[in-house]
């Protein structure tokens, strides 16, 4: 069997926030914010006349206007702004009614196309989130309007969660799966249980017969590609084709899946986790500028 | 938009689809469907609509193929005679099962 270190948390994936140091919020007229409060993660954007300026993302708590709070304190931290400074903030997510300091509530579908152009640009047609608790097929136009959107939100194969659980089994860090799965000199075939619970089930066989960690890895990883492309099928699929969330972190999946989709996959510095975030951000902007209009 | 709710399991793809540029408001399928599955929610997607639109609660979003067994050919029903696909006037609701 694979050797677990007692204790450790393999599937703690790494909480960041980050301020963009060229900018500074005091030269801004409108700062918006949003907060995407996911099932396993919260993020909190802020952005200073449509432009990131700082954000973060952390594991989401049991209570869920708490998470809000503290990702948005965090996402604040040192750089001299407060909440009550934000001139508008939308909430998104699967706890988005529960943002304590959101002027409105927007679905995470919408926010995802809308962040997922903003982050990848305009010529992105489809947008595939990997989230930690579902996965949502998005096509939208060139503004970031979502045309026509799936959602699986019944199954756990295909989600960050899946992985999570792979990674706590195998005793790899979340952060190494992706590349530990390429690893591997020959494509295994993929584990044949798409439900996340049995799948582990037959991890743990393969490791008795002896296989190698990249090995069951390699396995999973493709099993959680094709699984995708069958859900994607139903969309259909039409370039460019970006992945947000935190699965789009993994090589090990999203490679194989442009490779099953015979697509090449979009690219962006930005953290993919705040594609919701982003978008929420950039809605309450609109909103925020729609309003101000109206006053005049 | 096309909005598609339900889920794809081992046992098949149960989505119903709905073409909210379509979709008028009238509220004809909330009627018309006996296990009481789509209800008029304001339109999400796009702040400016003045129209509310139909939509499939949560509640059986997830578990489609059994709200809508009743229905099916198995139960005596064409695909095209379903309730919720004829009294949608302007033709914005799909099955794909």
């Amino acid at each position: 069997m694979a050797e677990v270190e007692k204790g450790a948390e393999y599937w703690r994936w790494t909480e960041s926030r980050w301020t963009n140091p060229e900018m500074d919020w005091k030269d801004g007229e409108v700062v918006s914010a949003g907060v995407d409060v996911g099932s396993v993660s919260t993020q909190a954007a802020v952005m200073v006349d449509g432009k990131l300026y700082c954000y973060s993302s952390m594991r989401t708590g049991s209570n869920s206007p708490e998470s809000a709070n503290n990702a948005m304190k965090w996402a604040l931290e040192g750089t001299g702004l407060t909440i009550d400074d934000l001139h508008a903030t939308v909430g998104t997510g699967y706890g988005r009614v529960n943002v304590p300091f959101a002027a409105k509530a927007i679905t995470e579908i919408a926010c995802h196309a809308r962040g997922g152009n903003f982050m990848y640009g305009p010529g992105v047609r489809t947008i595939l989130d990997m989230g930690g608790q579902d996965c949502k097929a998005i096509h939208c136009d060139e503004r970031g309007k979502v045309k026509a959107f799936l959602m699986n939100d019944k199954c756990a194969a295909g989600t960050g969660r899946g992985m999570e659980v792979f990674a706590d089994l195998l005793g790899v860090h979340i952060n190494d799966v992706g590349e530990m799965s390429l690893q591997v000199e020959e494509e295994p075939p993929p584990v044949s249980s798409t439900c996340v619970v049995f799948a582990k089930s037959e991890a743990s066989g393969l490791l008795r017969q002896g296989w190698p960690k990249e090995k069951v890895l390699a396995a999973y990883c493709s099993a959680m590609a094709h699984r995708v492309v069958t859900l994607l099928e139903r969309i259909g699929v039409e370039p460019e084709f970006a992945i947000t969330g935190g699965i789009a972190k993994n090589p090990g999946v999203t490679n194989r899946l442009a490779d099953e989709l015979g697509v090449k996959l979009a690219k962006t510095d930005m953290d993919t986790q705040i594609a919701g975030a982003l978008g929420a951000a950039l809605f309450a902007r609109a909103l925020y500028l729609k309003k101000i209009k109206g006053k005049k | 938009m096309i909005a598609n709710y339900g889920y794809k399991d081992g046992s098949g793809d149960f989505f119903i689809s709905i073409d909210t540029d379509r979709c008028d408001g009238c509220g004809d399928c909330v009627e018309a469907c006996p296990a009481d599955i789509f209800e008029m929610v304001e339109d999400e997607f796009d702040i400016e609509a003045e129209n509310d639109v139909a939509a499939v609660t949560s509640e059986h979003a997830k578990k489609l193929k059994y709200s809508c067994g009743p229905c099916k050919p198995a139960s005596g029903f064409e695909k095209a005679e379903l309730p919720c696909i004829r009294a949608c006037g302007p033709d914005a609701i799909g099955h794909s099962w």
